[in-house]
C-alpha cells in the first residue's frame, strides 16, 4: 500500500516532467515545420500501397518520384524544390477520403494526385470539393469522375469511353459477335462493361453474360466455368494485374479457350507473361503505353528517358506501363504549379486549364467535361492495343 | 449439365482447402477457448515460406511444403507460449484484444519485409490441365486436394487415434479433471496451439503458389474460416469440414447460377441463416473434438 503511494508520486514527478518538455518540442517542431514549407513545394500523392492495388499503386509512387527528381534536379519550380507526400489508401475508398482530408489540412499540400482507382478517386472527391483544392487523376477510368460535375478533377487517363471508342475501330477486324464480360465488381470495372456494351450494340456485336469479381477475390473458377459454358467467343475482362494473371491461369485450368481482351490499361504485361506463363498466349490488352516500343510513342526522346531512369533505379520492367502515370501525374500538378506562380490550390485549378506539356502518352491538355459551369477537365491520352504470341507482346494496329 | 459439373469439381478442390482452414481454427477454439485473430497471418505465413523455401532456397517444391508445416507449428508455439501462457485464465475478451493486436503487428511485419506487392511461386505441375470429358481441373488443384484430403485425415487420426489426441479431448472436456489425471495441460495448450497454427501455414503453402501472395491474402481466408467454424458448431472437427463443402458449393453455385457479384456474400446468408435457426452450427449434436 505505501509502496504503491510513493510510485505513484513518482509518476507524476515523471509525468510533470515529460509534459514541461512537450510544448519546448511541439514549438521547435512548429518552427522547423515552417521552415521547410517555406522551402519545398508540396505535392500529395493518394495511392494503394497496400491491399489489392499494391502492386499498381506503388509503380505509380515510384514513376513519381522519378518525376520529382528530375525536376528538382534542374532547380525545382518557382525557386524552390518539390516534395512528395505520399499516403497510402490501402486500396480502400475510406482510407483514400480519410487520406485526402489529411494531406490537405496537415500537410497543406496546394495540389493532389491520385488515387488510382475509380472507387478511390469517387471517394476523394467530395473532400476537394469541401476543400477547393485540385487532383491529377493520373490512372482512374470510370465515366462518372469527370462527368458528375466536379471542377477540382483533371484527369489524364482515358475514361472506359475513350477506351471503347478506341476499340471500336478494331472490332470488325476481329470479326467480334458474341461477347460476355468479366469486371471487376467496382465503379471502374461496372462503368468498364457500360460503356464497351453500348459501343457493342452500336456495332450490332451481342453482348451475353456480365460476371463481376470482388476486388480481393483470388479464385474466379466459378465465374470462369459460367462463362465457359456460353456460346460467345470473346470475354472482355477488366481488372488490375494481380487478378488478370489469377484469371489467365484459371482459365486455362478449365479449359476455357475463348479469346481474352483486357481494358483498363493496368495489365503490366510483362508481370502477366511472367506469373501466368503460356496461360497469357492469344490474349490481347488494351494499354494507354508503349514501353516495348518507345519510337512508337508520341514522345519516343521522353519515354527512353523515362525508362532508362526507370531501369537505373533497379525497379521491374513490367512497372513501367503503370509508372509513367505517376510520372506523368507529377509533371502536369507541377507544370500547373508554376504556371500559378504560387502554390495555392485557387491558382493551381485555374492553370491547369492553361498547360500543355509532352505526357508520354500524347499531350497533356485539359478539354471541359460533364455539366456546364462545373466542368471537369479531360485530357485525351491514347490507347493501344498488344497481343501476348509466344510470351512476346506485339502491337495491333486500331 | 457440363457447366453444373464443373462447378462441382471446382466446389471439391476449394472446399478441400477450406476444410483444412477451418479445422485448424476449430481446433484451437474448442480446446483452448482462444479466438485465433492470427490465423489468417499464419496462413500468409506458410505462403510465404512457401516463396522463400523454393524461389530464394531454391529448393524442391514438395520439400518446401513440410518445411512450411513445420515452419507454421513453430511460429503457433511461439505465439502461444510468449502471449496465450501468460493470459491463461483471463477473460476471453482480454485474449482476443491481445490476439488483434498480434494480428495486425504480423500483417505489418509481412508487409516490412516483404513489401505489398504480390509473388507468386512456380509449381513443378503441368499448366494444361486434367481434362475429364466435359470438366477439366488444373494438375496443382487436384495435388492441393490431395493433400488436404491427407491432411485431415492425419488430424483425425492425431486426436482419435494417439495419446496427445485423447490428452486433448480430455483438456477440452474438462481441464481440472484432465490435470488430476496427470495431462500436462501447459504442454496441451502450447500443441493445440501449434498443431492448429501448422494446419494454417500449411493450407497458405499449398494455396499460395495457386494463387498469389501478398500480406492482406490471409485475411478473407480468416473469414471464410471462422465462417466454416460458425457453421460447423465450435470445436467440431467434422462440422468444419462438412462447413467447409457447404461453404465453397453455396459459392460455386451462388456465382454459377444466381450473380457472381455476390459469391462472398453466399456463405454468409447461409451462416446468418444458421445463425438465425441453429445457433449452435449445424452439427452441434455430434460429439465435439472429433
Amino acid at each position: 500500500m505505501d509502496c504503491g503511494w510513493i510510485n505513484s508520486v513518482t509518476v507524476e514527478k515523471n509525468m510533470k516532467r515529460t509534459f514541461g518538455i512537450v510544448p519546448a518540442i511541439a514549438l521547435a517542431v512548429a518552427v522547423m515545420g515552417g521552415v521547410a514549407e517555406a522551402q519545398t513545394i508540396k505535392i500529395g500523392v493518394n495511392e494503394p500501397l497496400t491491399g489489392a492495388f499494391a502492386a499498381s499503386g506503388t509503380y505509380v509512387v515510384n514513376g513519381a518520384k522519378i518525376a520529382a527528381d528530375e525536376i528538382n534536379a534542374k532547380g525545382g519550380i518557382l525557386g524552390k524544390k518539390i516534395e512528395l507526400v505520399i499516403e497510402d489508401n490501402k486500396s480502400n475508398p475510406t482510407e483514400a477520403a480519410a487520406v485526402a482530408e489529411k494531406l490537405i489540412t496537415s500537410d497543406k499540400v496546394p495540389v493532389i494526385m491520385g488515387a488510382w482507382g475509380s472507387s478511390l478517386t469517387l471517394a476523394v472527391m467530395p473532400k476537394l470539393m469541401e476543400y477547393e483544392v485540385p487532383m491529377v487523376v493520373e490512372t482512374s477510368s470510370s465515366g462518372k469522375i469527370t462527368t458528375t460535375g466536379n471542377p477540382f478533377i483533371f484527369r489524364i487517363s482515358p475514361p472506359s469511353a475513350i477506351e471503347a471508342a478506341a476499340f471500336k475501330g478494331i472490332v470488325d477486324k476481329l470479326e467480334l459477335k458474341k461477347v460476355d464480360f468479366l469486371v471487376i465488381n467496382n465503379d471502374w470495372g461496372r462503368g468498364t462493361a457500360e460503356d464497351f456494351s453500348k459501343m457493342m450494340k452500336e456495332k450490332g456485336i451481342t453482348v451475353g453474360s456480365v460476371e463481376t469479381m470482388d476486388q480481393g477475390a483470388q479464385d474466379m473458377s466459378a465465374q470462369l466455368s459460367k462463362l465457359k459454358g456460353t456460346d460467345s467467343e470473346t470475354i472482355i475482362v477488366t481488372t488490375a494485374v494481380d487478378q488478370l494473371t489469377l484469371i489467365f491461369k484459371q482459365a486455362a485450368a478449365l479449359g476455357l479457350k475463348k479469346r481474352i481482351i483486357t481494358t483498363g490499361g493496368s495489365q503490366n504485361p510483362d508481370q502477366i507473361i511472367a506469373q501466368a506463363g503460356a496461360a497469357a498466349n492469344g490474349t490481347m490488352h488494351l494499354t494507354t503505353f508503349l514501353p516495348w516500343f518507345p519510337d512508337k510513342t508520341p514522345n519516343p526522346e521522353a519515354t527512353n528517358y523515362f525508362i532508362a531512369e526507370w531501369k537505373k533505379r533497379g525497379f521491374d520492367f513490367a512497372g513501367c506501363t503503370e509508372s509513367f502515370r505517376g510520372y506523368d501525374g507529377i509533371r502536369t500538378a507541377a507544370a500547373a504549379i508554376e504556371k500559378a506562380g504560387k502554390a495555392e490550390p485557387a491558382a493551381i485549378k485555374a492553370a491547369l486549364w492553361d498547360i500543355n506539356i509532352k505526357g508520354l502518352n500524347g499531350d497533356i491538355v485539359f478539354k471541359k467535361s460533364g455539366p456546364a459551369g462545373k466542368e471537369s477537365g479531360q485530357s485525351q491520352p491514347n490507347v493501344y492495343l498488344i497481343e501476348i504470341t509466344d510470351g512476346k507482346i506485339g502491337m495491333k494496329t486500331l | 449439365m457440363s457447366q453444373f459439373l464443373q462447378h462441382l469439381i471446382n466446389m471439391l478442390v476449394l472446399g478441400g482447402t477450406y476444410a483444412l482452414l477451418g479445422i485448424g481454427l476449430t481446433l484451437i477454439f474448442g480446446i483452448m477457448n482462444v479466438v485465433n485473430f492470427t490465423h489468417g497471418v499464419l496462413y500468409t505465413f506458410g505462403a510465404y515460406i512457401m516463396f522463400i523455401v523454393v524461389h530464394q532456397l531454391g529448393v524442391n517444391f514438395f520439400l518446401a511444403l513440410p518445411l512450411a508445416v513445420v515452419a507454421g507449428w513453430l511460429l503457433g508455439a511461439a505465439i502461444e507460449l510468449t502471449l496465450l501462457r501468460p493470459l491463461r485464465g483471463s477473460d476471453i475478451d482480454t485474449t482476443m484484444l491481445v490476439m488483434i493486436g498480434a494480428w495486425i503487428a504480423m500483417q505489418s511485419g509481412a508487409l516490412w519485409i516483404w513489401g505489398g506487392v504480390a509473388k507468386s511461386v512456380t509449381t513443378p505441375f503441368p499448366e494444361a490441365p486434367l481434362v475429364l470429358g466435359p470438366v477439366s481441373v488444373s494438375w496443382l488443384r487436384l495435388f492441393v486436394l490431395a493433400s488436404a484430403a491427407m491432411l485431415i485425415v492425419l488430424t483425425y487420426l492425431l486426436i482419435n487415434k494417439t495419446k496427445l489426441g485423447g490428452a486433448m479431448r480430455a483438456t477440452f472436456q474438462d481441464r481440472d479433471t484432465a490435470s488430476l489425471m496427470g495431462v500436462n495441460v501447459d504442454l496441451i495448450y502450447t500443441s493445440t496451439f501449434a498443431i492448429g497454427s501448422s494446419l494454417a501455414a500449411a493450407a497458405g503453402a499449398l494455396l499460395g503458389p495457386v494463387y498469389v501472395i501478398f500480406p492482406q491474402m490471409g485475411d478473407l481466408a480468416a473469414v471464410k474460416a471462422f465462417a466454416i467454424v460458425i457453421l460447423g458448431g465450435l470445436g467440431n472437427i467434422t462440422g468444419a469440414v462438412i462447413g467447409g463443402f457447404i461453404l465453397a458449393l453455396a459459392e460455386e453455385l451462388g456465382a454459377g447460377y444466381v450473380s457472381s457479384g455476390y459469391r462472398d456474400a453466399m456463405g454468409f446468408l447461409i451462416i446468418i441463416a444458421v445463425l438465425i435457426f441453429k445457433p449452435t452450427g449445424l452439427f452441434a449434436r455430434s460429439e465435439r473434438v472429433g
